[in-house]
């Protein structure tokens, strides 16, 4: 098997002497969907963040292509990171700027293409998420909804190696969400990108994951790896079958009352 | 295929009823490509009713070729010509299905007025008026929460109101300090050059201390704090205006003016004299520093200021130091309750508050100063 993507190595994250998750291991296969799953609070963003080098973890190591990303200078981490396209759990537009000259802050940064390729190189990304015709507006004038999506116009404008999503379709119509979860699908079969996302939503777990980790807050450790349509039925933790059978739990519960 | 092919299409119009368009090439960012312009004129004048796009021969692509497919798709649409896809590669299939679900949105038009426009006189008139008005309306809802509290009806928080004044008070001791020190020594030495040319270094107390309790001590803390609280109260309110805290206030059925505005400017209110009691002292102590050095002992410069030192001048400081605070206050809470929703326009804001703040206060304090020198105090 090939050399994995990103590689979590008994990872301990904590703020301050708060500990929030120890001793997490697992892989991220290239390619993969990889969602992180878990209770609220349980550390997801937190996780999310120790990735992107926001947070420094309290122990342990994480490896991009088998690099330490944990050990790396800051201009090694740039250079990491320039493959990333990012979205934030509460969007992380510059409100400042209007969706175009949000899109194109990344092309303007880091490729040389001209002014009207970069306008038509916009236009596409923008309809890739629904949002052409969109350009001239602020990030206060469209709907929570609509960030979400041109959010993620943002991240995909370099084509990135690695994508990462903290709850991408949170807060969407069944429809986007549907078409939000193709589209990260065609994005990564058209690219090749590795998806890392956190999500809760069901549908779009068992409709595009690949490979899932579950972190659980009552023992502070991930209790769960693996394929999230197999860990449903094959899971040996209780939780983990609940959280991913949504109507099996009460049964359990009835269960054991 | 390891040497790349330069990017280029071609298209071709074989009878009336059809025409083709050939992808050839590269399309990579980074690469030659053409502009898609070059084809846009050629389809315009096409007449046939089809287009068929063949990428039989393409290369590599990435979101070059798709944003150039995209336009060519666009402008099909638009010109109902049928867009015929043949043998496209399936991730461009794809995408450009995802990218053409939902059509563009196209914005309704808008007349482009051109910038000499906007010198209108009238309008700027308007404009001010309209800004006139709105402050008159926030000091309104601002007075009847004043008065609702003093009915013990009010949603002010009294927690509220000490933290501002914690942070409108003690916080500021330090750079106010500094500030009336050596506003204090300018005052000394303007005045020392002036007084000796007549042999009256003496007299330098009186003007230091008149000078410092009737004007400068009062001015120099309120534009300390016009541009340290006034400019924060700004700031504050402009990002809860974008977080949707306002929003949250509102719907929780309490008055945003009472329950943010309000302590915030009794804080300032209260807090404004008292620094500037603490200002007039280190004013007149700075000025002493300087005497000093030109001879006059300290014994003398008390002895003196003690004589020019008067109720009436320590008063009209203070009367002008709880209307400073108000402005400030006002001004502030103004900016950012009428801030934008956005990063840019929360430092608007707090620019506004500023500006405001200053204006208002040189304005306030001639004001004053004439009717005071009018009625004789
Ligand atoms: N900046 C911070 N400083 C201190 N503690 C924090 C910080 N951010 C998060 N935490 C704590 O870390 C824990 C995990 O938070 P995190 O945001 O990662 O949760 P999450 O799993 O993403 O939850 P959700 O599904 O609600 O987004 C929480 O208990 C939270 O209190
Ligand atoms: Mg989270």
């Amino acid at each position: 098997m090939a050399e994995a993507h990103i590689a979590v190595r008994e990872l301990t994250m904590a703020y301050g002497s708060r500990v929030i998750q120890r001793d997490l291991s697992f892989d991220i296969n290239r390619g993969d969907i990889f969602v992180i799953m878990g209770g609220s609070g349980c550390g997801k963003s937190t996780l999310l963040k120790h990735l992107l080098g926001l947070v420094e973890p309290a122990a342990g190591d994480i490896l991009y292509a088998g690099d330490s990303f944990v050990h790396a200078n800051a201009n090694a981490r740039d250079v990491m990171r320039r493959g990333w396209g990012i979205t934030y759990q509460s969007g992380g537009l510059f409100s400042a700027m209007t969706l175009a000259e949000n899109v194109e802050l990344p092309l303007q940064l880091y490729t040389d293409h001209s002014p009207a390729d970069r306008a038509a190189i916009i236009a596409y990304k923008l309809a890739l998420v629904g949002l052409d015709g969109y350009q001239d507006f602020y990030p206060s004038e469209i709907s929570g909804g609509m960030r979400k999506r041109a959010a993620l116009a943002r991240a995909i404008a370099l084509d990135p190696d690695i994508l990462f999503f903290d709850e991408p379709s949170a807060g969407l119509d069944p429809i986007s969400s549907r078409l939000l979860d193709d589209l990260i699908v065609q994005i990564k079969e058209s690219t090749g990108a590795t998806v890392v996302m956190v999500t809760h939503e069901l549908p779009s777990i068992f409709g595009i994951a690949t490979n899932s980790v579950y972190l659980d807050a009552a023992s502070k450790t991930m209790i769960a790896y693996g394929n999230p349509r197999e860990l449903r039925e094959h899971s040996d933790q209780p939780v983990v079958r609940q959280f991913l059978a949504r109507e099996a739990s009460t049964a359990a519960q009835e269960k054991t009352a | 295929m390891s040497q790349a092919q330069p990017a280029e299409f071609e298209l071709q119009v074989e009878d009336r009823d059809s025409a083709v368009l050939t992808l050839r090439g590269d399309w990579v960012h980074g690469r030659e490509h053409p502009d898609y312009r070059e084809l846009r004129d050629e389809l315009a004048v096409i007449s046939a009713p089809e287009l068929v796009v063949d990428c039989s021969a393409l290369g590599t692509w990435d979101s070059v070729l798709m944003a150039f497919l995209l336009q060519c798709y666009n402008q099909c649409r638009d010109e109902n010509i049928e867009f015929q896809p043949r043998e496209l590669p399936e991730g461009v299939q794809r995408l450009l299905q995802v990218a053409t679900a939902v059509q563009p949105y196209k914005p309704p038009a808008q007349r482009r007025r051109p910038w000499y426009a906007r010198l209108h006189l009238g309008e700027l008139l308007r404009d001010f008026l309209e800004r006139s008005r709105e402050t008159l309306a926030f000091i309104g809802e601002v007075s009847i929460a004043l008065w609702k509290l003093l009915l013990g009806r009010s949603n002010t928080r009294f927690v509220d109101f000490r933290t501002f004044c914690y942070q409108a008070g003690p916080n500021a001791i330090a750079i106010i300090s500094l500030t009336s020190v050596l506003v204090g020594m300018i005052l000394a030495y303007l005045g020392a050059v002036q007084l000796r040319q007549f042999g009256a270094e003496i007299y330098v107390a009186d003007l230091v201390v008149i000078g410092t309790l009737r004007e400068m001590g009062v001015l120099m803390t309120a534009v300390v704090m016009a541009g340290r609280t006034g400019a924060a109260y700004a700031a504050q309110l402009g990002t809860m205006q974008t977080n949707e805290e306002i929003d949250a206030i509102v719907t929780m059925g309490v008055s945003p003016v009472e329950f943010l505005v309000v302590p915030r400017i009794l804080a300032l209110v209260v807090m404004m004299p008292l620094l500037t009691l603490y200002a007039n002292l280190l004013g007149v102590i700075g000025g002493g520093i300087v005497a000093g050095g030109m001879g006059i002992t300290p014994l003398m410069y008390m002895n003196e200021g003690e004589q020019a030192l008067s109720l009436v001048h320590l008063n009209v400081g203070l009367l002008k130091s709880v209307i400073f605070g108000a402005l400030i206050a006002v001004a502030g809470c103004r900016a950012g309750m009428n801030s934008g929703r956005s990063s840019a326009a929360v430092g608007e804001a707090a620019t506004e508050a500023v500006v405001i703040a200053i204006v208002y206060l040189i304005i306030a304090d001639a004001a004053i100063n004439i009717i005071f020198q009018q009625v004789g105090i």
